[in-house]
């Protein structure tokens, strides 16, 4: 009798598992959700061109998800797949990458395209950290941490990514962590579902390169912290913001219906059209 | 059933943190990695509640639901 | 390729005489070429492809999308073009220069796109209005590593529209970006432009293989939505499109047969132009805006009596080597007349044995028939 297996793997390149993603690392939970949404909506794995950047978060989907894949430049992978799902508005176009290849060097594409309401569906894997590259300070990174760019302290204010995106005109974002599995789930789904721009910011564990300097030295002990740390937005907002020092707020930040960009441009040629 | 994949286990120990009944513990047994992998300490404890396999980051471990006697 | 929309339309304009722009030449070639998709950032001398491509786009089904910057830009055009569309965008130096880094995951990933540079004075901002040709050897070498480049330089309108097709079709063939090396003299000079019939261009086909070309070193293109799984990625990678980062012979073998797809066919790419060469005891070698004072120099000369040949290089890269080092064994000097401080004449040095004489100038200002009239009397006996 064959062995049983997980049910999911038919989604995965099995040959090359486990994955080079550290023990207890989040990335390997947000791989799970995503397959996990992909499998509940009945996605055909064809339909999905997933892009992804630099970094161990665009290591997600690449090489692990078996689907039709654009590993790009460090912070662009936005911008690549702008191009994708203007030529390809019939795909699901996924994003994946962290905090400093989606909020430092790809700030501006990610707002740009917020802005635009593109139609992808971006999971910006948040873990605080340049993990990679080995543990440098990140656009996320609380407000005096040691790490090994800011040996002393970090003189820097982390950036509420999620908000500003929202601000920028996305049409639906929410923040989960790694913790909150089932809701990033749901959130996922969402995302792949809804037309126009749709980011997710997933909070999650680098033990390796972050935690084990922090005073949180493996997925477990995340786990634990994301869940004394998080606040469910409606709480938050009666919240100030001194006592949301440290909190993570959690829930659907945004929900809007504008127009999808690449809609919107088939339209604008549609009316061309009849002008003769 | 809880079925554990040692292939694919880094002993993180997040199954065994989520498993509402305790129902894993981290065995004595290295996987081909050096890993410490995780058993079933009593499977009757199993509800099929999927916390341990919708958590593992390595899709290391899964329920399969027995077809008699399945929990609604 | 073309929906039926666009050839109509396209079909429209065919045989029309225009009084065009250098950067709207461009436009049409592109867009006869087969072009649907433009990512642009304006600057100063190639706004105007962008704002042709805008307004042209949509009638032949095309989308013109205008990006927060020109790496941006550039990013959507691979990534329009790995998604199957002929995909372009104009820049001029300093958004050629953010461009860099985004070339070179197009070389890495085989990707066909066509970048045109309407040179300005640089470094930096400049002299932000003023033509110049100071980025020949950034064409080829502006991005990290080793690796080949096509590049094309036109020398009027006409030309603007006829090598943007074969800039497509080279992109095309060789799977790689081709960089446009217009000027802003020729972008923002108007001439006549005549549009030709569709049917008597040859446009080359996504994923096609020309029999002229060495086999082996050109690949099948991955196209998506084919459920094949395919992998694209910028690292090193395997047959396969998987990343392998690790082994030498991998990254050898595949950096290799990029250089050598570009250069053991490099006689399907290069183009050049010869006029009076059989009894050249000079010659002057030029492309762009600086050939055209160049040829009235040397018609001027030849009328006197002098023995000048002319020669000027359509494409720049690869550069056309092999017929220079023959010409450099004909003649006794060479002269060239660029606006920069000798980037072309530096790769012609390195394959002739003959004084090399560079006729420069930078500031805007393009050379007149007078002074390189009299740098070749100057220099011929």
């Amino acid at each position: 009798m064959t062995p049983p297996e997980h049910r999911l793997l038919k989604y995965l390149r099995r040959e090359i598992l486990p994955s080079t993603h550290c023990p207890g690392c989040g990335c390997g939970q947000v791989l799970n959700a995503f397959v996990n949404a992909i499998d509940d909506l009945a996605i055909d794995p064809r339909e999905i061109i997933s892009v992804t950047g630099i970094g161990c978060s665009s290591w997600i989907p690449s090489p692990y998800l078996k689907c039709d894949t654009l590993h790009t430049t460090h912070g662009r992978a936005v911008a690549f797949a702008t191009g994708v799902k203007v030529i390809r508005p019939e795909s699901h176009v996924v994003v994946i990458a962290g905090d400093g290849d989606l909020a430092a060097i790809g700030g501006n594409h990610l707002i740009h395209a917020a802005r635009r309401n593109i139609g992808l569906a971006v999971f910006l894997v948040n873990n605080y950290i340049y993990g990679m590259t080995g543990g440098q300070v990140s656009p996320t990174t609380p407000f005096g941490t040691v790490t090994t760019t800011t040996p002393y302290s970090n003189a820097e204010y982390p950036l509420k990514i999620a908000e500003l995106v929202a601000t920028a005109g996305a049409n639906y974002v929410a923040r989960w962590t790694t913790y909150h599995i089932r809701k990033l789930i749901g959130s996922m789904k969402k995302a792949l579902q809804k037309k126009g721009f749709s980011l997710i910011e997933i909070v999650s564990q680098c033990p390796v390169s972050y935690g084990r300097r922090v005073g949180l030295r493996d997925g477990v002990a995340f786990m634990q912290y994301f869940k004394e740390n998080s606040v469910g937005r409606k709480k938050a907002a009666s919240m100030s913001e001194g006592e949301l020092e440290g909190k993570i707020v959690v829930g659907k930040l945004i929900e809007r219906d504008r127009v999808e960009f690449s809609e919107s441009l088939r339209r604008i040629n549609e009316g061309v059209k009849s002008e003769g | 059933m809880i079925v554990i994949d040692a292939r694919y286990c880094k002993a993180c120990g997040i199954c065994v943190y989520f498993c509402p009944k305790h129902a894993l513990e981290v065995s004595k047994q290295v996987n081909s990695r050096g890993f410490y992998t995780p058993y079933v300490v009593d499977a009757s404890k199993c509800t099929n509640c999927h916390q341990c396999e919708l958590f593992c980051p390595d899709f290391a471990v899964f329920i399969v639901e027995e077809e008699e006697g399945a929990d609604g | 390729m073309q929906t039926d929309k666009a050839r109509r339309y396209l079909s429209g304009l065919s045989g029309k005489v225009r009084f065009a722009l250098g950067d709207e030449a461009a436009a049409y070639g592109a867009l006869f070429a087969g072009c649907t998709f433009f990512g642009g950032y304006p600057i100063t001398p190639a706004s105007e492809v962008a704002e042709t491509m805008a307004r042209e786009l949509p009638h032949v089904d095309g989308f013109y999308v205008q990006f927060e910057d020109e790496i941006g830009s550039i990013a959507a055009v691979i990534g329009a073009a790995r998604a199957g569309a002929k995909a372009m965008t104009a820049t001029s130096g300093p958004g050629f220069s953010l461009m860099q880094e985004n070339i070179g995951y197009a070389i890495m990933t085989e990707t066909p796109c066509v970048v045109v540079n309407v040179q300005r004075s640089g470094p930096s901002t400049g002299q932000a209005t003023k033509p110049a040709q100071g980025d020949v050897l950034q064409a080829r070498w502006g991005t990290h590593g080793d690796h080949e480049m096509i590049a094309l330089a036109p020398n009027s309108v006409q030309e603007c529209f006829d090598l943007m097709i074969e800039c497509f079709n080279l992109s095309e063939r060789y799977r790689h970006p081709v960089v446009f090396l217009m000027d802003g003299e020729i972008g923002h000079l108007r001439e006549r432009l005549i549009l030709p019939d569709l049917a008597d261009l040859q446009l080359f086909p996504r994923g096609g293989f020309d029999p002229a070309d060495e086999p082996g070193l050109i690949k099948p293109v991955q196209e998506y939505g084919k459920g094949q799984a395919v992998h694209i990625t910028g690292s090193t990678h395997r047959e396969d499109g998987m990343r392998d980062v690790v082994s030498q012979d991998v990254h050898e073998r595949l950096i290799t047969r990029f250089y050598d797809k570009i250069d053991r066919n490099r006689k399907n790419i290069v183009r050049y132009e010869e006029r009076f060469m059989g009894d050249a005891e000079t010659v002057a070698v030029c492309f762009g805006a600086a050939s055209r004072p160049t040829l009235g120099a040397v018609v001027r000369a030849r009328d006197a009596g002098l023995k000048v040949g002319y020669f000027r290089l359509a494409t720049i890269w690869p550069f056309c080597g092999e017929r220079l080092a023959a010409v450099g064994k004909q003649v006794k000097k060479i002269l060239v007349p660029e606006m920069n401080l000798g980037q072309l004449a530096r790769e012609v040095e390195r394959f002739v044995n003959v004084p090399v004489i560079r006729v420069s100038k930078i500031g805007g200002v393009p050379h007149s028939v007078d002074e390189i009239h009299r740098a070749i009397v100057q220099e011929t006996p």
